[in-house]
C-alpha cells in the first residue's frame, strides 16, 4: 500500500515523515530562517537582572516587521498601555518558545529522523504555522487572494513563495488531521 | 442550634469577588486568512479541552463571524489564555466582558 505523502500514522502515537531529501532540506532551511527571524534581541546588559531572569523586558514595542507584528500581536484592541505591558511580560518567552519549536524540527531533520515522537508533534505544528504566517504576511495574503496568488506567472518573485506556502499548508493540514484528539 | 453561618472576616472580600464574576474578562480569537480550520479546531481541543463539537462551533464562529469568545474568567486567566493562543499562532485579544 502506498504511504501517505508528507506525514503518516506511525507506531506508539508517533508520526512518520515521508519526504524526499530536497523537501527535507527545504524544511530545514525554512526552520533555520524562522529560528533566526523570531529570536529575541540579546538581553540588555544594563537591564534589571531579576526581570531579565524571568523574561520580562523593560520596554517592548510592536515589531516593525508586519510578519513579526502578526506573530506577536497586541493583546488589547484599544488599550496601547495594557498591550505594551502584556508584551513586556510575554513577548520574550513567546519568541523563545517559537525558537525552540524550530530547533526541534532542525534537530530531527539533521539526524535524518524518520518519525516525529508524539511529544514533539506540537513543535512541528507550531513551526509549520509560524512559517505559514510569515509567508502569508510576505504575500499579503487575504481571504480572497489564494486564486490570484496560485495563478501568478512563474517569473513573479511571489510565485515561488506561494508554492512553498501551499506545500506547507498541505503538510500542516495532513499533520494536524493525524493527531486531532478524538 | 443555628445552622446560619457566622459572619466571617472574609465577607467583604467575597463581595468584591462576586462583583468581579459579574463582568469577567473574555478572550477573543479573530479570523485571519492563514490559520487552517483544522488547526484552529485542534488548538481549541488541545488547549481548552473542548470536545470536537464545541471546538468546531467556535472555529466556525471565528471563520464566519470574524471572531469568537473562546474563554472567560479572571484577568489573570485570560492573560494566560491569550499568551497560549499567541504561542499557537492564533490572533487573540482580551477585554472586559460588556
Amino acid at each position: 500500500m502506498a504511504k501517505t505523502y508528507g506525514f503518516a500514522k506511525g507506531r506508539r502515537g508517533a508520526v512518520s515523515i515521508n519526504l524526499d531529501e530536497p523537501e527535507r532540506e527545504l524544511l530545514r532551511s525554512l526552520a533555520r530562517q524562522i529560528e533566526e527571524f523570531v529570536a529575541p534581541d540579546p538581553l540588555d546588559p544594563d537591564a534589571d537582572p531579576l526581570a531579565a531572569l524571568v523574561g520580562i523586558d523593560e520596554t517592548a514595542e510592536v515589531p516593525d516587521d508586519p510578519a513579526l507584528a502578526r506573530l506577536f500581536p497586541d493583546a488589547f484592541i484599544d488599550d496601547d498601555e495594557a498591550s505594551a505591558d502584556f508584551r513586556r511580560f510575554t513577548e520574550r518567552s513567546l519568541r523563545e518558545a517559537k525558537v525552540a519549536h524550530a530547533q526541534v524540527v532542525i534537530a530531527a531533520l539533521e539526524r535524518g529522523a524518520s518519525d516525529i515522537p508524539k511529544d514533539q508533534v506540537g513543535a512541528w505544528l507550531g513551526f509549520l504555522n509560524d512559517t505559514r504566517l510569515t509567508l502569508g504576511s510576505r504575500l499579503d495574503m487575504t481571504e480572497d487572494s489564494h486564486d490570484a496568488l496560485a495563478s501568478l506567472p512563474e517569473d513573479d518573485p511571489r510565485a515561488g513563495l506561494f508554492h512553498v506556502y501551499d506545500w506547507l499548508t498541505y503538510l500542516q493540514d495532513t499533520l494536524v488531521r493525524l493527531v486531532m484528539p478524538r | 442550634m443555628s445552622i446560619a453561618p457566622t459572619v466571617a472576616p472574609g465577607e467583604i472580600e467575597l463581595a468584591a469577588l462576586s462583583e468581579e464574576t459579574e463582568r469577567p474578562w473574555i478572550t477573543l480569537v479573530w479570523n485571519d486568512p492563514v490559520n487552517l480550520m483544522s488547526y484552529v479546531t485542534y488548538v481549541f481541543m488541545t488547549y481548552f479541552h473542548y470536545d470536537r463539537a464545541k471546538a468546531e462551533l467556535l472555529m466556525l464562529d471565528v471563520h464566519e463571524k470574524g471572531r469568537a469568545v473562546v474563554s472567560s474568567g479572571s484577568r489573570e486567566e485570560m492573560e494566560r489564555d491569550v499568551t497560549a493562543m499567541h504561542g499557537y499562532g492564533l490572533w487573540a485579544t482580551m477585554q472586559k466582558d460588556s
